[in-house]
């Protein structure tokens, strides 16, 4: 049997919508297959997983806190994928983005009033740019791989906050805990609710909206597609790749940024030396979910939040590691890329070795 | 101390070399996989887990073998064959591996480990000096040297070398003279994917004999980088593997003095060397463009 793929004259409009879908079906038998090999009920599991954080008002605001910062990242990595820009380092300015807006509360606790947040917010969306400006300017400037660079600097950064959590912003009071000091209530975004869930909500959905305008009704958009499917072509057309590369990583840097000083504002209140389950790089996993598309981000920045959530709830009842809250995630992406496929081509089966007297197609 | 040092570079040297080697080929046949630390954790955990039930190293080094190679034969299947993105699909492989390797070595966490015997030889291992250093390492270093001769060799003097290098430099014409281009893609990958299997399992079974989550720390993106340090040439990657395991432990003997130095600036020493090693040699288009496989990275679908 072999697989031979034929090029479809014209994308699929069914399989564009359809594929991710399809993945997050296929994600969930194996899922379910995986249960059942480590001696679980699957069924039970499944329902664990997928469902029950659905189920009650706690678990659906737990899952809009983790979908936020996934949102907003995975909505300016959309902008660097889709123009051909490799940022995979949000993590490591996610984490420089809550440091630099940190800067304030922690070092400046006495400047506490009504401009505290909004300064925090700006620093933090300018400390997650610069941080990506780095691979940026040394791919324009150097021709060095942009992959390589952010994700070496995702470990830069987390060490750099782990040196300043031990060391000089460590709480004086804080009985050596390696934390800061608790932000006070005017370094705090306000909550909706009395929970855990902050207003970062509407600035992910508003981000969301805006940048899926930009991408369908402005030149910008149209620039960032032209540079990321035909380099050439949006040469001639007056475009420039380097001035793209830099508005890509310094927009998808921001918003790494901006959701780190919101969850650092929003939900912990304070610096630790972990601050993200690795949401830097599960919203790479939300952006191709979401099919680099704004809308379908926000969708896809459920589902995954969903999966952390999951990945707990298991534990809890089941007794199943929520290591596999990580292992759903990798599967969605190899089923997501996997499914993509089918909306370029048709895929077709042939059995046999090769049709008799035709040739042999490899 | 020279010899002590000399023997700790070696030791931090050979996972990267490993692991650089194998995306070497990959990379030379015109596949950019992405995902060797994936697939370095999951050799790690394997050779980690087989060599603790059976008791047994070398079973502890073939399935860290297998399983780099296994995952690696899944990016093959969807970059080859169903033409993925090769940068996304590395990406999740890389995810996928780490996420997976804490889910298996979760059992194994504070387990001791079996540490690889060294060899001993009667009378050579004896010498001073060259006796440790030559003729004192375990299997999997002189795994590592046999692979680079057996690369370099291939890759200039073997007709299969030339069918490589044909394949990742020109995938059209490659076809067109009636070779496999998937073919040979795939064996490649395979071959990376087990190269960095055992660069996994020597971290796990020799580096560190235990198993601690994401023990590889960002070393397969460091072979990464080695590739284009080496501008894709073998004896170049033993270069830049050699070099780049003395900074590692030289940043260990410097945290040892201390010095008021934070532990975490000498941490990421590795990464930001990286860095600049990157900025030198990719600012020299001459170095990087004459090696670079011209049709690295870009899928190839056979004409019908």
């Amino acid at each position: 049997m072999r697989i031979v793929l034929i090029k479809r004259a014209e994308h699929s409009r069914l399989m564009t919508g359809l594929s991710p879908v399809i993945a997050v079906a296929l994600t969930m038998l194996s899922a379910a297959l995986l249960f059942a090999i480590a001696g679980h009920d699957a069924g039970l599991a499944l329902y664990k997983f997928f469902i029950e954080p659905m189920t009650d008002l706690w678990s659906l605001q737990e899952l809009l806190v983790k979908a936020v910062p996934l949102v907003l990242i995975a909505c300016g990595l959309s902008i660097c994928y889709l123009s051909n820009n490799w940022n995979i380092g949000a993590e490591g300015q996610f984490v420089m983005g809550a440091l630099a807006g940190s800067v304030l509360p922690v070092l400046f606790p006495a400047f506490d009033n009504g401009l505290t947040l909004p300064l925090m917010l700006l620093f933090g969306a300018a400390g997650g740019a610069l941080y990506a400006l780095v691979p940026a300017v040394l791919k324009i400037r150097f021709n060095t791989n942009e992959i390589l660079v952010s994700l070496m600097l995702v470990y830069v950064a987390n060490l750099t906050l782990d040196y300043l959590v031990r060391g000089p912003w460590r709480d004086p009071a804080g009985f050596n805990f390696p934390e800061t000091a608790l932000f006070s209530a005017s370094a705090m975004l306000p909550t909706i609710g009395d929970g855990r869930l902050s207003v970062s909500l509407y600035a992910a959905i508003a981000v969301a909206i805006l940048l899926s305008l930009l991408l369908a009704r402005t030149l910008k958009g149209f620039e960032i597609r032209v540079l990321g499917e035909s380099p050439r072509a949006g040469s001639f057309a007056g475009f420039s790749q380097k001035r793209m590369t830099v508005f890509a990583f310094m927009v998808s840097g921001g918003l790494a940024g901006l959701a780190g000083i919101m969850e650092v504002a929003g939900s912990l209140g304070q610096l630790q030396p972990t601050i993200s389950p690795g949401y830097g790089f599960t919203a790479i996993i939300v952006a191709f979910l979401g099919r680099l598309n704004p809308l379908a981000i926000v969708v896809a920045g459920f589902v995954l939040a969903l999966s952390y959530i999951g990945g707990e709830s298991v534990q809890a009842s089941m007794g199943i590691s929520d290591k596999i809250a990580s292992v759903v995630q990798g599967m969605l992406l190899f089923f997501v890329l996997a499914c993509d496929t089918l909306i370029l081509y048709r895929i077709k089966l042939q059995f046999g070795q090769t049709a008799k007297g035709g040739h042999a197609h490899v | 101390m020279f010899e002590a040092i000399l023997l700790t570079v070696i030791t931090a040297a050979t996972p990267l070399l490993l692991a650089a080697i194998g995306e070497l080929v990959v990379e030379r046949s015109g596949v950019l996989n992405l995902g060797v630390e994936g697939m370095m954790i999951m050799g790690a955990v394997t050779g980690f887990a087989v060599a603790n039930l059976t008791g047994s190293g070398t079973l502890g080094i073939l399935g860290a073998i297998g399983a780099g190679m296994a995952l690696s034969a899944l990016f093959g299947f969807l970059v080859l064959v169903l033409v993925t993105n090769q940068v996304a699909t590395g990406l999740a492989l890389t995810l996928l591996g780490l996420g997976l390797s804490g889910l298996i070595g979760e059992a194994f966490i504070g387990v001791p480990g079996l540490k690889l015997e060294k060899l001993d030889l009667p009378f050579l291992s004896d010498l001073p000096f060259v006796g440790p250093v030559i003729f004192g390492q375990d299997p999997i270093v002189y795994m590592s040297v046999a692979i680079v001769i057996a690369v370099a060799y291939a890759l200039a003097r073997t007709r299969a070398g030339l069918v490589l290098r044909a394949v990742g430099d020109n995938h059209a014409s490659a076809h067109a003279l009636g070779l496999s281009v998937l073919k040979v893609r795939f064996l490649a990958v395979l071959f990376g994917g087990g190269c960095a299997g055992l660069a996994g399992g020597y971290m796990s079974l020799a580096y560190t004999p235990q198993w601690v989550e994401n023990m590889t720390a960002g070393r397969g993106w460091i072979a990464l980088a080695l590739v284009v340090f080496a501008s894709w040439l073998p004896w170049r990657v033993v270069i830049g593997a050699y070099l780049f395991g003395a900074v590692t432990v030289l940043t260990f003997h410097a945290q040892a003095v201390g010095a008021g130095v934070p532990s975490q600036l000498l941490s990421s020493l590795p990464y930001l060397a990286t860095i600049v090693v990157l900025v030198l040699i990719s600012s020299n288009r001459r170095l990087t463009l004459v090696n670079t496989p011209a049709c690295l990275g870009k899928p190839f679908v056979p004409d019908r």
